[in-house]
């Protein structure tokens, strides 16, 4: 068969591209599952990073169960949501990008291990190069950020990627996200300088400008519709206290 | 060629990156940190040496005319095909990979070697030449990442290596070495460096 003309050409592509169409196939249903539950056991894992709980992947999933007690999903003005999806299942991705009052908010309950409880919230926004996520944990005051997470899909190693190590989520320790009653979100800034309003602020990531900016509109956009939240918290909180004395 | 050279000589002679000059681009991209480099390394050998196989084995059947379309698909299957298989097996290398996995299909290197030598050669040379080129990248890789976290973050593989007393002292990590073009110049040194030892490749 003459090697060069199209009908020959052409049946060779097909062919070509229907073993390579299925090879494709074959692997990404075979691998799904595996892949599925990497993807869940790693999202448990960054999930216990924000209550500062280093969990490997092997005991990943008792450490989630033995830490995290409770999932409810909620909306903007802080009541459960009845018939929502698992909070774990929820794509905080998509949900971000919703209008704030039409958003399921997910919150997991941890109880860390000197027994008090901690409220952690998903986030998703933008870097430079790709999605940026993380998870925030707030004391039971809904006020306190008691440890931080974020991650990165493809920011720039040793600039925006920095936002991934704890040298830069430790920042976020003990910075509070209400004041006299009011909702602040904590401000990413550049080394040095402060933000405009009273919010509690951390230093940026030198040379990570776009990154640094993309965390602090994140955390703007994600926690806002908690505000509800965690005013409630806030405000229930002496009671919580009497109820430690009893 | 004996087999030997076709091995051998990517490693100096006839290096991609820095005779060649093929691949600068990923060379930029992932050599900020050493591990990132390693890693490109260790699945460009893997899918530089599978494609070549590949290719090679049915290289007497592909139509000339469509030849680049027939190596570009392959190595893009195989591509998808690794990254897929870090993902179920080696979940954390391949968060760390994530895109530049993907930038393995851009690399020239493959094309070049399918092109020039899968093409017209039988499976275990091609084999060999692709393992062989592979190497060849990933050395260069090692040694730009190297020099580019060590002296941009003062760590190797992340663990810190300049000691604190000397940063006390006024050390300062050169934040250039992380940027982009001191990549490029760190692979003109060694490009420097390799001529000088090899005077036949002086121009």
């Amino acid at each position: 068969m003459n090697k060069q003309s199209s009908v020959y050409t052409l049946l060779y592509i097909i062919v070509l591209v229907v073993v390579v169409g299925a090879a494709l196939a074959f692997t990404s249903i075979s691998l799904k599952e595996r892949q599925q539950a990497n993807a869940d056991a790693d999202k448990m894992r960054q999930i216990l990073a924000s209550v500062n709980i280093s969990a490997s992947n092997d005991d990943i999933i008792d450490m989630y169960e033995k830490y995290i007690v409770g999932t409810f999903v909620i909306d903007d003005l802080g009541a459960r949501v009845a018939y929502a999806p698992e909070a774990f299942d929820i794509n905080v991705a998509s949900e971000s990008k919703d209008a704030p009052e039409a958003r399921l908010l997910p919150v997991y309950e941890c109880r860390v291990d000197d027994g008090s409880i901690k409220y952690i919230l998903p986030m998703y926004g933008a870097g430079l190069w790709g999605p940026i996520w993380g998870y925030v944990s707030v004391d039971a005051d809904g006020s306190t950020i008691y440890g931080a997470y974020f991650a990165h899909q493809g920011e720039t190693p040793g600039l925006g990627a920095e936002i991934e190590k704890q040298a830069f989520s430790g920042r976020f320790i003990g910075k509070h996200l209400l004041k006299d009653g009011a909702f602040y979100p904590v401000e990413v800034v550049k080394r040095g300088l402060a933000p405009r309003g009273s919010n509690d602020y951390v230093d940026g990531v030198s040379g990570g400008t776009i990154t640094s900016k993309g965390v602090s509109a994140m955390i703007d956009n994600c926690l806002s519709p908690y505000s509800a939240f965690l005013k409630e918290l806030a405000s229930s909180n002496g009671q919580n206290n009497l109820e430690n004395v009893e | 060629m004996s087999n030997k050279s076709v091995f051998f000589n990517p490693f100096s002679k006839n290096n991609p990156v820095i005779v060649q000059i093929l691949g600068i681009c990923s060379v930029l991209a992932v050599t900020a940190k050493l591990e990132p480099a390693l890693v490109m390394g260790l699945s460009v050998i893997t899918v530089l040496a599978f494609s070549n196989v590949i290719i090679s084995l049915i290289r007497n059947t592909i139509p000339t005319n469509i030849r680049i379309i027939v190596q570009l698909v392959v190595v893009a299957g195989l591509v998808v095909i690794v990254s897929q298989l870090l993902e179920a097996y080696a979940y954390d290398v391949s968060k760390q990979l994530s895109v530049f996995i993907g930038l393995i299909i851009t690399n020239c290197i493959l094309m070049g070697r399918l092109e020039a030598f899968a093409m017209a050669n039988r499976p275990w040379p091609s084999f060999l030449d692709g393992v062989g080129n592979g190497i060849g990248y990933a050395i260069i890789l090692v040694i730009v990442g190297f020099f580019r976290e060590l002296l941009g973050s003062g760590t190797l593989l992340g663990f810190q290596v300049v000691p604190e007393c000397a940063y006390e002292a006024g050390y300062v990590n050169n934040g250039l070495m992380i940027l982009p073009p001191m990549a490029l110049i760190v692979v003109a040194c060694i490009i420097w460096v390799h001529r000088s030892y090899n005077k036949d490749l002086q121009e």
